[in-house]
């Protein structure tokens, strides 16, 4: 079996006028399927860049990325859409829904683009299904703006799961959201990748990361660090802690 | 498709004032084109309903040529058809069943203590076989009241009730025209709501040498009515009508007719060329209104597909192909043309029986101009809202989500 994500001296350059930003500077990196790996780093660092180009909305300036054996390179715009579609699931930075429409519907919007088409019935299922899995099952006609942040957050990872990808990308998935919302995501998360969905999520939190089995470090455009997970937490595990927290210190005002 | 239709459907119920106001455009365009064509159709259909009620395989021989140095005031020339024109017609033209000259006069007409102004024309005995009119009593006058210059007639319905009063027969009894006295012989069916202004039962028909010679003093015709036996006939008669008359009035050769020979067809087609001028008018302003439409339509889709750029990004993010976004920013603005041309449609079918009823102006919806306005309104949706449409695939997935 393939790699899932294979970069070979993967280089991204934005040219804005003159001005030249080396964004990624020769990244190795492979990730094999079932992996969590969690891309940590400073700001600018290059990880949103590495991110969009492995989730195939852009294309390395030098090297190569490979999803699944297939060099993203050589796709035309149409193979690319397909392939977002199908293998891959992308959870932005910032939510990324559609205003004014409902749960439900931001949820249905890759399977409107699936090939071959899905009924509008199995689609309503699906979706339905996705947000029931991500804990929204009772807000499914809400739209984004009568969300919380959290809530909106795990609308944008169902519409991520709906189309059943191999690959889920997340980029600060936990970003904007407390503690406690975090973990939860994270349970999400772990629960799929024991379902055998590989995982690749960018964070600034260590804690957060800990939740994943393979932390890599990022800096100025180059891989710096990459090691498994010694202490791997349990999302399930935090959160029944939390409440015992909770709850002691409700009992001892 | 559907879910194409159904993502657009989305967009335009996301913003429906603006959605309307992008339709405005369109929906006055349309409404023009509706009302319009039906005001031509409307038109057309009363010119060949009274053409029709002229008479059956009738020629209609006028004075003047209107086709003749581009005066168009060709009823304002002095009639030019003489007896003698019409005694030589008579004599020569063979497969012709009856005809009459026609000189008409308004004039000033009594019965008692009432009185009207009222068309009269002056015929031959044969005017109203010629023209397919029917009496509801009495008789028609006959050649040798012609000959006499009788001082009798026939009495039009509208007349008849004027002067004394509905659904008394008139017959028998006598009207002063121009203060002489005359007998009504017949009364005249009604032939029911005449146009261009007047009133068909309005008249009455007097022997043409009474209205010569007692009322008018004119010596000439302004028009000899003709009814071939048959249709097949008609061209002849026509042909042969031309010679003579260029011969009567004594044209050489190369000089233009001073009279005009004119079946149905040709006298219907007349009056309709300046309908047609009306409605080539009309169209050209409600196509002005539509291309404005149009543009409208365009403006607000690029607007849209700014203001939309995350969404598109979104959407490609998601695997959207370029195609899909092209299809759904076209689908969009065809809908919103489309349902713009619907209300137009629904305000045309509105506003055309308004305008028969407030203006008299015969007005005919047909179902041609429903299925072009349409298809027109289509069409516009496609051709503006392509470009914009192609600016929003074209869109990268990465610049777009980074918008803003
Ligand atoms: N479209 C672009 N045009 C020009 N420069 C860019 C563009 N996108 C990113 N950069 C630059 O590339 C570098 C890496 O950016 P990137 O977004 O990958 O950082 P990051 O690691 O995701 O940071 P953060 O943690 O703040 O999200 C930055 O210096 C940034 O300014
Ligand atoms: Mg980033």
């Amino acid at each position: 079996m393939p790699a899932v994500i294979q970069l070979e001296d993967f280089h991204k350059t934005y040219r804005t006028g003159e001005i030249e930003v080396r964004a990624v500077r020769g990244v190795n990196l492979i990730a094999e399927p079932g992996e969590f790996v969690a891309i940590m780093g400073s700001s600018g660092s290059g990880k949103s860049t590495l991110m969009n180009t492995v989730g195939c909305l852009d294309r390395p300036t030098q090297g190569k990325c490979l999803i699944d054996g297939v060099d993203i390179g050589s796709l035309s715009r149409n193979e690319l859409a397909d392939l977002r579609n199908r293998k891959l699931g992308f959870v932005f930075q910032g939510f990324n829904l559609l205003a004014r429409t409902t749960a439900l519907e931001n949820v249905q919007l890759p399977m409107l683009y699936a090939r071959p088409r899905i009924t509008v019935s199995e689609q309503n299922r699906r979706a339905a299904e996705a947000l029931e899995l991500v804990g929204l099952g009772e807000r499914m006609d809400h739209t984004p703006s009568r969300l919380s942040g959290g809530q909106q957050q795990r609308v944008a990872i169902a519409r991520a799961l709906v189309n059943r990808p191999t690959l889920l990308l997340a980029d600060e998935p936990t970003g904007n959201l407390d503690s406690r919302t975090g973990i939860e995501i994270m349970g999400i998360f772990q629960k799929l990748n024991d379902e055998g969905m590989t995982v690749v999520m960018v964070t600034h939190e260590l804690d957060i990361a800990h939740y994943c089995k393979r932390i890599v470090v990022m800096r100025d455009g180059l891989v710096r660090s990459d090691a498994p997970v010694t202490a791997r937490l349990n999302a399930l595990e935090e959160i029944q802690k939390l409440e015992a927290e909770q709850k002691a210190v409700q009992l001892n005002p | 498709m559907f879910a194409t239709l159904r993502i657009a459907l989305m967009a335009i119920r996301r913003n429906v004032l603006r959605s309307f106001l992008t339709m405005l455009g369109i929906i006055v365009g349309i409404a023009a084109v509706i009302v319009g064509v039906s005001m031509g159709t409307g038109a057309k259909a009363e010119v060949d309903k009274r053409i029709a009620g002229l008479g059956q395989n009738l020629i209609t021989v006028m004075s003047g040529n209107m086709s003749r140095g581009g005066v168009r005031g060709g009823f304002g020339m002095a009639p030019n058809l003489s007896i003698e024109d019409f005694d030589a017609i008579r004599q020569e033209i063979s497969q012709v069943t009856a005809m009459s000259p026609e000189a008409g006069t308004t004039a000033q007409v009594a019965s008692g203590n009432q009185n009207s102004s009222v068309r009269v024309s002056g015929v031959s005995d044969e005017y109203i076989d010629a023209r397919s009119w029917a009496l509801k009593s009495g008789e028609n006058f006959t050649a040798a009241d012609v000959r006499n210059a009788s001082k009798i007639c026939l009495i039009g319905a509208t007349t008849a009730k004027t002067l004394f009063g509905e659904g008394i027969d008139p017959v028998g009894q006598s009207v002063r025209i121009k203060n002489a006295p005359f007998t009504i012989v017949g009364w005249l069916e009604a032939k029911g709501s005449g146009s261009f202004g007047q009133d068909q039962d309005d008249v009455l028909l007097v022997p043409y040498t009474s209205v010569m010679k007692r009322l008018s003093g004119d010596t000439k015709f302004r028009f000899i009515f003709v009814q071939a036996e048959s249709p097949d006939a008609i061209p002849l008669v026509q042909e042969q009508l031309k010679e003579l008359l260029r011969r009567q009035h004594k044209i050489s050769d190369g000089k233009d007719d001073d009279f005009m020979v004119r079946n149905q067809q040709e006298t219907s087609d007349f009056f309709n060329a300046n309908n047609r001028i009306m409605t080539v008018l009309i169209g050209f302003f409600a196509g002005i209104s539509l291309v404005v439409g149009g543009i409208g339509i365009m403006n607000i889709m690029l607007v849209s597909v700014t203001e939309r750029t995350r969404e598109i990004g979104i959407r490609l993010a998601v695997g959207a192909r370029g195609r899909d976004v092209l299809l759904q920013f076209l689908a969009e603005a065809v809908l919103l043309s489309v349902l713009g041309g619907g209300v137009g449609i629904a305000v045309g079918y509105w506003l055309a029986p308004l305008l028969t009823q407030l203006f008299q102006f015969p007005t005919l919806i047909s179902q041609s101009s429903v299925i072009l306005a349409f298809t027109v309104s289509a069409i516009i949706g496609i051709v503006f809202g392509f470009f914009p449409a192609l600016k929003a695939a074209n869109l990268d997935p990465i610049d777009a989500l980074r918008y803003e």
